[in-house]
């Protein structure tokens, strides 16, 4: 079969993220693991929540579902459980992931569903003109604190770790070449793979120049299989670690859920009036 | 004329509700009509259960009006139903269970020691269900075998000890009757003549057959309370068909997980009561949005709140029709009564996917947990529809969002080949671009509005009359009060009052034509509601200009008996 060039996994439509966004390396490495990974675009679906990072999948020449705020993981379910064969690319920012949809992550994670789930986190709200988020640090000053952020910021990496996420890594818009290389390992990922995306927010909360002080590769020795070391890793506050963190092997929440149907459809097909007879 | 209310009242747990059921499914077996109507306490042991079966040889059309017969296993069942029992109704209670009842004079009073031959003759205490069940076997002459069948089916898979226990329950109950209660009552059962091809199903269990029926491929729900047993009667059978169920974390997760199958080409489908579907409106907006077909049922239960859990109102109908934001088209369904639980609810995923739009279906505790016998033939001739999918020469060049005729446009799916599009909430053209132009938004809201229109044609046919076709007295009810408002219209006709009722199936849109011509020749107009305000009257008023107009409302979680309808067409004939 012919190659799948890279031009043709963009659209036309001009992205309407600030010059200098992270966003637009995060979009540029997603056609980049798509062109890699030679993805049909037929067969997959973007699906993304509120806030800028909600408007990637027009800019992306696949299938593409623009949901409300915070519930890409519920859609992407519904998604998979209704055809399998897709492959499901989730995103959102950090407001949208860990706020407003923070209570899918867990259960998404520990159903194992297979897909990928980028958050591009950039520690603030944009969209609404920069407004603390979850991954806000604590004295970060903002619109809606103006006195100084008092709430402790989650960590990505644990929270993945802790709900039974099977791949978990971090990555930076500013590193391509890395942040490519992770999603394709990402889908190619049977089962819930979680990328926290560093994708810094020109406009409100410019964090270029901090984040390379504190940039570090995971280490190279580092068993991405051994949950209490990724979690070191994940907890340490000198180093803003990025790679790859944890990696599991389990069945996938539509592998179970379709073994279910087989199991049960291999009894036979159950005649309409059989079923009725039950009532009488 | 054979037409008796039994209601069996006892502490909940304690087999009350499977007693019922067991002398529902036997009288339906001997080709009787039944009609059920149950409450429960909220708690799961503890607190007050009972269970109410009418049973007649002709058509039923409500759960009646007084008791004919109660069976009261303890004091607190004969204090709360005692008061509904008919002067010379049979009282049939345990005597080990509470000393002899004051009211035994108004009545005909059996007391039998259920406990004691229980305990002493089984050796089971609970088996003082069935010994009931043998008691009033013998006393209505309810044929035993139909019990017998029943205790085998349900007993012999836990084992020969417990069938044959219970067996021997039956036959005690039987014969204690036999020898020791002298039947002074006129009650009983004359056999029935025609036989039946009916089955016996709850209105949840009829809705989510109806499902399965009409190609429902994933269901999403969250537990709630009466809706729950959709969603556990689906993980059972939706499997066996290819199909998929899913409890989700939350009802925001069910309604987002249905528009995710549906939107990638599946009948999604979800089920919940008042609470869920406030958390669900934000996500009805986006299926309106974009287009998706969707159904959400409501097994409506009194609110607001958590309210009454287990207690039925028709509170929801302002959260089905108008909750959300924007101008948001939606489809909204009333079911009327089991039968139409079938029906109506295949209706509701045909006009889903014809149309590309969220279909709200209003149920309630009533009529998701009540028993009725319905014809085989009901289930037959079952007509599927399937949403529009756009030709190849569509998909070059293609608009998800074609302005067409019927509002309706082609739709295609992850895997068609050059139907790429981004679903969005934000406001979009036919291409599926987005679109902030005033122009644009005024163009595609109509779009969405269209789809609407078209469906009132439809509306105006689905709706019923009861009784006379253009009545002086008229009386407009929705949803499972159907049954009831029928029986007094049958009743008043009996008595030549001028009296009809028309009762719609689709609520939105609403059936204005059908409503103007039903009430043309009416001086008055009776809209009985089981909620405090009246909802639907509101909703009829935005639609028809007609004065005056008698609310009957009752919001006390209980349904209206026809007795109360009946009433209100005396009254309102009296002063009109």
């Amino acid at each position: 079969m012919a190659e799948i060039p890279l031009e043709t996994y963009k659209t036309d439509v001009h992205p309407v993220w600030c010059p200098g966004c992270g966003d637009f390396g995060v979009l540029s490495a997603l056609y980049k693991a798509m062109h890699a990974l030679q993805l049909d675009p037929t067969k997959m679906v973007f699906v993304s929540g509120i806030g800028c990072s909600g408007r990637l999948p027009a800019y992306v020449k696949a299938y593409g579902f623009h949901v409300v705020h915070g519930r890409t993981l519920p859609v992407s379910m519904g998604v998979k459980l209704a055809n399998p064969e897709l492959t499901v690319i989730a995103v959102g920012g950090d407001g949208d992931g860990f706020a407003i949809g923070g209570g899918h992550i867990p259960h998404a994670a520990r159903r194992n569903l297979d897909i990928t789930y980028i958050i591009m986190d950039n520690e603030t709200y944009g969209l609404t003109k920069g407004q603390v988020s979850p991954t806000s640090q604590i004295g970060h000053t903002s619109g809606s604190t103006p006195y100084g952020n008092v709430e402790a910021p989650i960590n990505p990496i644990a929270f993945a770790i802790t709900y039974g996420a099977t791949f978990v890594a971090r990555a930076y818009s500013g590193k391509p070449k890395e942040l490519v290389d992770l999603i394709v390992k990402a889908v190619q990922h049977e089962g819930f793979a979680f990328i926290d995306a560093i994708s810094p927010c020109i406009t409100f909360y410019d964090t270029y120049k901090m984040i390379p002080k504190k940039l570090a590769s995971v280490p190279e020795t580092h068993n991405v299989k051994d949950k209490a070391e990724a979690f070191k890793l994940a907890l340490d506050t000198e180093h803003l670690y990025m790679g790859l963190f944890y990696l599991e092997s389990r069945p996938t929440f539509e592998e179970s859920v379709m073994a279910t149907v087989h199991r049960a459809e291999s009894k036979g097909m159950p005649k309409f009036d059989d079923i009725l007879t039950a009532y009488r | 004329m054979n037409d008796i209310v039994f209601r069996i009242g006892g502490e909940g747990g304690e087999g009350v509700i499977s007693t019922g059921e067991l002398l529902t499914r036997a009288l339906a077996r001997a080709d009787y009509e039944i009609y059920t109507f149950r409450t429960y306490p909220a708690e799961i042991k503890g607190g007050h259960a009972n269970f109410q079966v009418r049973v007649s040889d002709r058509l039923l059309l409500s759960q009646g009006d007084k008791l004919d017969v109660l069976l009261a296993f303890n004091q607190e069942a004969y204090d709360r139903h005692f008061k509904f029992l008919k002067v010379n109704g049979v009282l049939l209670y345990d005597s080990d269970s509470f000393s002899t009842p004051p009211g035994i004079n108004s009545c005909i009073g059996y007391g039998v020691p259920l406990t004691k031959i229980a305990v002493e003759q089984i050796g089971l205490k609970f088996s003082k269900n069935i010994i009931a069940l043998g008691v009033l076997s013998e006393l209505f002459n309810i044929p035993l075998e139909k019990f017998e069948g029943l205790i085998s089916e349900k007993f012999k898979k836990k084992g020969e000890e417990v069938y044959t226990k219970n067996i021997q329950a039956l036959e005690a109950g039987f014969d204690y009757a036999a020898q020791h209660v002298k039947k002074v009552d006129s009650y009983r059962l004359e056999p029935v003549t025609h036989k039946r091809d009916v089955v016996v199903m709850t209105g949840n269990e009829a809705m989510a057959l109806g499902a399965v029926a009409a190609g429902l491929k994933v269901y999403a729900g969250y537990p709630i309370t009466p809706a729950t047993d959709i969603m556990e009667w689906l993980a059972r059978e939706l499997p066996k068909v290819g199909g998929v169920v899913v409890q989700t974390e939350d009802e925001i997760a069910a309604i987002g997980t249905v528009l995710g199958a549906s939107f990638a080409g599946k009948k999604a489908m979800t089920a919940t009561a008042g609470p869920g579907l406030s958390l669900m409106t934000e996500f009805l907006g986006l299926a309106t949005m974009t287009e998706i077909p969707c159904v959400v049922i409501d097994c409506q239960r009194g609110g607001p709140s958590t309210g009454l859990p287990t207690k039925t109102e028709q509170g929801d109908l302002n959260l089905a029709l108008y909750g959300g934001h924007g101008d948001s088209p939606r489809v909204v369904i009333a079911l009327t009564s089991v039968a139409d639980c079938f029906q109506g609810i295949i209706r509701a995923i045909n006009i889903a996917e014809e149309y590309q739009m969220p279909v709200i279906v209003l149920s309630d505790q009533y009529l998701a947990h009540r028993m009725a016998s319905v014809e085989r033939s009901n289930f037959e001739s079952v007509e599927i529809k399937e949403r529009l999918r756009p030709t190849p020469a569509q998909l070059a060049g293609y608009k998800r969002y074609a302005l067409t005729e019927t509002g309706v446009s082609p739709m295609a799916i992850p895997g068609d080949v050059g139907g790429f599009y981004t679903a969005t909430g934000l406001e979009h053209d036919e291409a599926a671009e987005l679109s902030f132009e005033s122009q644009n938004h005024e163009i595609m809201t109509e779009k969405r509005h269209r789809k609407l229109r078209m469906l009132e044609k439809t509306s105006n046919e689905a709706a019923k009359v009861y009784g006379l076709e253009q009545p002086e007295i008229a009386i407009i009810g929705w949803g499972s009060s159907e049954g009831v408002i029928r029986e007094a219209v049958e009743r008043a006709q009996e008595e030549k009052m001028p009296v009809g009722a028309l009762h719609p199936k689709l609520l939105k849109p609403f059936p204005t034509q059908r409503v103007q011509t039903f009430l043309k020749k009416a001086k008055v107009l009776i809209i009985p509601e089981i909620n405090f305000t009246g909802q639907f009257a509101s909703l009829l008023r935005a639609h028809v200009s007609f004065e005056p107009i008698a609310q009957l409302n009752k919001c006390g979680g209980l349904p209206f008996a026809p007795e109360e309808i009946l009433a209100k067409i005396k009254e309102v004939r009296k002063h009109g």
